[in-house]
């Protein structure tokens, strides 16, 4: 029955239709047609009327009413129908819908039916959407159909098993001894299957896994088969035999050689023969070469045949392909850690790479350029960084700038370059920036002393060209009201001073003010500029009185506040040294970590109080790192210079959540609950890790039970929580719980 | 956890710094609702023409009708603003999607992580050929209005996600064997119909 004469019929129609509208009545019609043909008695068309049906479901219009055809059809003795139901079946049942499990009885009887045509039909559409139940009902027929049937039939047995390993993880044992027979196979088809199968089981389970590196020997010498052979016309691709059995095989032997020194050497060879010989002109000799490439450095090999992999992967790095550019890359991102030094020799193909058109090359090339970034080669990194971050497309924006600002606080060579760099970064993409820049910026300004002078020149002059960029008009505000009067001087050693006087200096902040491109943020800086002014300048005092008395009645609350407030300060004082200039913040690094912990009081103890319907607790129990009165168990490298560090600047997020909770009455913590740290120091050259064990005891008469550890951090820290040793805290303090937190400050996923 | 709940309603958007809330229980990832199983070669298949309707879909893994056809939208947008010569390759999700362009149709597969993206490309042009060497010079007309030989096709080749029979001709044969079990109008009438 082939061509389908209906269907084509009905699709020429659809096609015809020169309107969505039209289409749908046409299409509405057809599903009509179809709904009364289904409950009509059999008239020879019933596979048509289904394709039909398929058809229209593929366009995308609701097809449901077919799913119990689909059924009927999948028990029909005729071929053509069983293939439509089946094909139905496919695309209409999930495991999800009940329909499915009506059509377990017609597989099974498919599955031993004689024609093999019909047998696979079943295994296709178990192995499509096989649900677990019809996994497990199905599973010994699999198995007898793995061990005792024609090479047609067994290599779909194997990719059927495979899908019911990963639906019924259990079942895998039941297909262990019928994998390893099917290895000795000569049929391409049933050895790949076989391969496939054998890997999904050792990934599943690490006992079967090591049955299994018994096979290391056959599978080399499958591979060396496959790869000295001469041509072969049913397999081979370019010159290559079999390149997609190839690539399992070299796949399930980095499952087997990974940590395993024995497994490894047994392979050593074969994997140097293929990354010699095979051709690598045309795309599916790189296909091999790269899959060999991830297996050597992926398995225990031995020094000679990584450099050789590391070498294949700088070749690909160099190929006009941009694909192969691409994985390239992907993969040398993965071994960066590791294999450091031998991907940095290929550091300039891969800047180079950052100027290429095609945007997924880009990404790439820009993450491992961010990996790259070492104190040696930082200038020249960042010139390129930079360059880039001014052409690059705009969803790579942030990324990039926050990949520079993480390289230059690492590796800054001087004050002056990082400043310098923060405020290019600012110019170029001060839209795309973390929200903690601009206190970071200040904060490394204010630090810098011998700096001011520059630092407020270039601001006030990037300030002069262009007001839209707010984090960069931020700093700008902030800088020229605390170091305004190095401006004023008129002279400056780093840079060629401007000549201005104080009125320019207020108009520009005034514009600030003025300009709707400004956030309310950004105004806010700019009026607690202008008040610092008014220390600092002689002459045009009253021009900033009256800015700051307009402001008092401004609509946004904050300004207003402000301005009131500093109309109060002008009123009251005459030498305000609120306004004084910003002592040096002895902070190294800005990171804190505030531990606040809440805990609910429903716990599920006999003996305390009766919980206080949901209400929760907040004690902001440990300043961590900020010196406490806590019992503190200090570890022994905490006597030396580990640095006081304060909070960081305007965060006070313990004392708002307090106020948040105001509604509700804060009672006394339990008394008899201990929390203890202890730290590690804080390693600084790289990214800062800090290890914090906590160990909590109850001291009270009764058992606490559920207990749970929950913590916020900022987004700038990347926190890691260990399995805790257990829930519940006996009476007494006769057991502890312990729990380890790893926090990361500054890494390079923000 | 109603102390949790309290912190995140609590929250204050003037407090500079945003928190983000890690539970003990494990990181929750983006993908709500979408669940994808684990470990397969291929996830998904599509074809698509330049105008954006679909002509083959295959999926590997069982999704709701709902995120088929988001990921249907989001694969038609990604491939089809693509540049001409540009990387065949894409990142999406936690997904490489490969695609290849074939006179007017786009081939595209979603693949796990893990997976080789250029072994991916020889198989889309497998299965091509298997079309060219059934239909005889195939082009997008084949496919539409012969749909449901071009998936026959594709489960000759494909299997759960994973490579059936790597050899073209062993492909070719079982299909001819298959066609000459369909029945013509005598043989099907005089069958029974249960």
């Amino acid at each position: 029955m082939s061509p389908s004469v209906p269907l084509q019929e009905m699709i020429r129609a659809i096609r015809s239709a020169r309107t969505q509208c039209e289409e749908r009545g046409v299409i509405q019609r057809e599903c009509a047609a179809i709904r009364a043909q289904f409950r009509q008695a059999d008239n020879g068309g019933r596979s048509h009327n289904l394709a039909k049906l398929l058809y229209v479901h593929m366009l995308g219009y609701p097809a449901h009413f077919g799913q119990m055809e689909c059924v009927r059809m999948i028990a029909s003795p005729r071929y053509s129908e069983k293939r439509v139901g089946y094909l139905g079946a496919m695309m209409l049942l999930d495991e999800k819908q009940d329909a499915s499990l009506l059509i377990t009885n017609s597989i099974k009887n498919d599955l031993s039916n004689s024609n093999q045509y019909i047998q696979s039909l079943a295994l296709c559409t178990l192995a499509c959407m096989g649900s677990a139940e019809m996994c497990r009902d199905l599973a010994p027929e699999i198995d007898r159909l793995l061990r005792a049937s024609n090479s047609y039939i067994k290599k779909k047995a194997a990719l059927c098993a495979v899908h019911i390993v990963r639906k019924v993880h259990d079942l895998g044992e039941l297909f262990t001894k019928a994998a390893r027979s099917l290895l000795t196979e000569k049929n391409h088809g049933v050895v790949h299957g076989a391969v496939v199968l054998i890997t999904e089981l050792c990934e599943r389970n690490s006992e079967t896994l090591e049955r299994f590196r018994k096979t290391v020997p056959d599978l080399v010498q499958i591979m060396k088969g496959l790869v000295i052979s001469g041509y072969s016309p049913d397999h081979d691709v370019a010159g290559i035999s079999d390149p997609f059995l190839q690539v399992r095989i070299l796949r399930l032997l980095r499952i087997l050689g990974r940590n395993n020194e024995a497994a490894s050497d047994a392979m050593n060879d074969l994997l140097a023969q293929v990354a010699t010989n095979t051709d690598s002109t045309k795309t599916v000799g790189n296909a091999v070469l790269y899959e060999t490439v991830l297996t050597v450095l992926d398995i225990k090999s031995e020094s000679g045949l990584r450099v050789l992999a590391v070498n294949i992967l700088g070749r690909f790095l160099l190929n006009n392909d941009r694909n192969i550019r691409y994985i390239a890359m992907t993969s040398l991102q993965k071994i960066v850690g590791t294999d450091h030094n031998a991907v940095q020799r290929h550091r300039g193909t891969i800047v180079d790479c950052l100027k290429d058109q095609d945007a997924s090359v880009k990404r790439r090339a820009l993450e491992l350029s961010l990996a790259l970034v070492s104190a040696s080669n930082i200038r020249s990194m960042m010139k390129e960084l930079l360059s880039f971050l001014s052409s690059c497309p705009p969803e790579l924006r942030s990324q990039t700038a926050s990949g520079i600002f993480n390289a230059a606080e690492r590796y800054a060579p001087s004050q002056r370059w990082h400043i310098d760099t923060i405020l290019h970064v600012l110019t170029t993409a001060g839209g795309d920036v973390r929200d903690e820049t601009v206190p970071n910026l200040i904060q490394l300004i204010t630090n810098t002393s011998e700096l001011h002078c520059y630092t407020v020149h270039k601001l006030y002059r990037a300030l002069l060209s262009d007001i839209s960029q707010q984090p960069l008009v931020q700093v700008a505000c902030w800088c020229i009201g605390e170091y305004g009067d190095l401006l004023l001087t008129g002279e400056c050693q780093e840079t060629e001073p401007v000549q201005v006087t104080e009125d320019y200096v207020l108009d520009v902040l005034e514009t600030v003010l003025q300009s709707h491109m400004s956030s309310p943020s950004t105004r806010g800086f700019a009026l607690t500029a202008t008040m610092k002014l008014s220390t600092r300048i002689t002459e045009n005092v009253d021009r900033i009185r009256s800015i700051v008395s307009i402001y008092g009645s401004c609509i946004d609350v904050e300004l207003q506040q402000r301005a009131v407030e500093y109309n109060a300060l002008f009123k009251k004082y005459d030498h305000m040294s609120i306004l004084d200039i910003f002592p040096e913040l002895f902070l190294d690094k800005v990171y804190s970590v505030k531990l606040s912990f809440a805990y609910n009081n429903n716990v599920q103890s006999a003996g305390l109080s009766p919980p206080l319907c949901g209400v929760s607790q907040v004690c902001d129990l440990l300043d961590l790192l900020g010196g406490s009165e806590q019992p503190l168990q200090p570890s022994p490298a905490l006597g030396s210079a580990a640095p006081p560090i304060p909070v960081s600047a305007p965060n006070t997020v313990g004392g708002d959540l307090l106020d948040l909770l105001g509604g509700l009455e804060p009672t006394p913590i339990t008394p008899g609950l201990t929390f203890t740290y202890t730290h590690n120091e804080l390693q600084k050259q790289e990214t800062g890790r800090l290890t914090v064990t906590l160990t909590a005891s109850n001291s009270t008469e009764s058992d606490i039970r559920g207990f749970t550890l929950q913590a916020a951090v900022p987004k700038s820290v990347q926190l890691h929580m260990k399995a805790p040793s257990g829930d519940s805290l006996p009476a007494r303090g006769t057991a502890k719980v312990t729990q380890m937190l790893v926090f990361t400050f500054g890494s390079q996923n923000i | 956890m109603n102390n949790v709940a309290t912190l995140e309603s609590a929250h204050d958007p003037a407090v500079s710094e945003s928190t983000g809330i890690l539970r003990l229980q494990g990181l929750i990832t983006g993908l709500q609702g979408f669940i994808w199983a684990a470990y397969k070669m291929m996830r998904f298949l599509l074809l698509f023409s330049r105008q954006g309707k679909l002509r083959l879909q295959k999926w590997f893994t069982p999704l709701t009708d709902r995120e088929k056809k988001k990921v249907i939208r989001d694969m038609m947008m990604l491939v089809l603003a693509r540049p001409p010569r540009s990387c065949n390759f894409l990142q999406w999700r936690d997904l490489k999607i490969v695609y290849k362009r074939y006179a007017s149709l786009y081939f595209c597969a979603g693949l796990e992580d893990k997976d080789n993206e250029l072994l991916a490309l020889e198989v889309l042009h497998r299965y091509v050929e298997l079309l060219d060497k059934y239909f005889g010079n195939v082009c997008e007309l084949d496919i539409i209005f012969n749909f449901e030989k071009a998936y026959f096709i594709l489960d000759e080749f494909l299997m759960g996600g994973e490579i059936l029979e790597t050899s073209k001709l062993a492909v070719g044969v079982s299909m001819e064997e298959a066609d000459t079990l369909q029945e013509t109008m005598e043989e099907y009438m005089s069958k029974p119909a249960y």
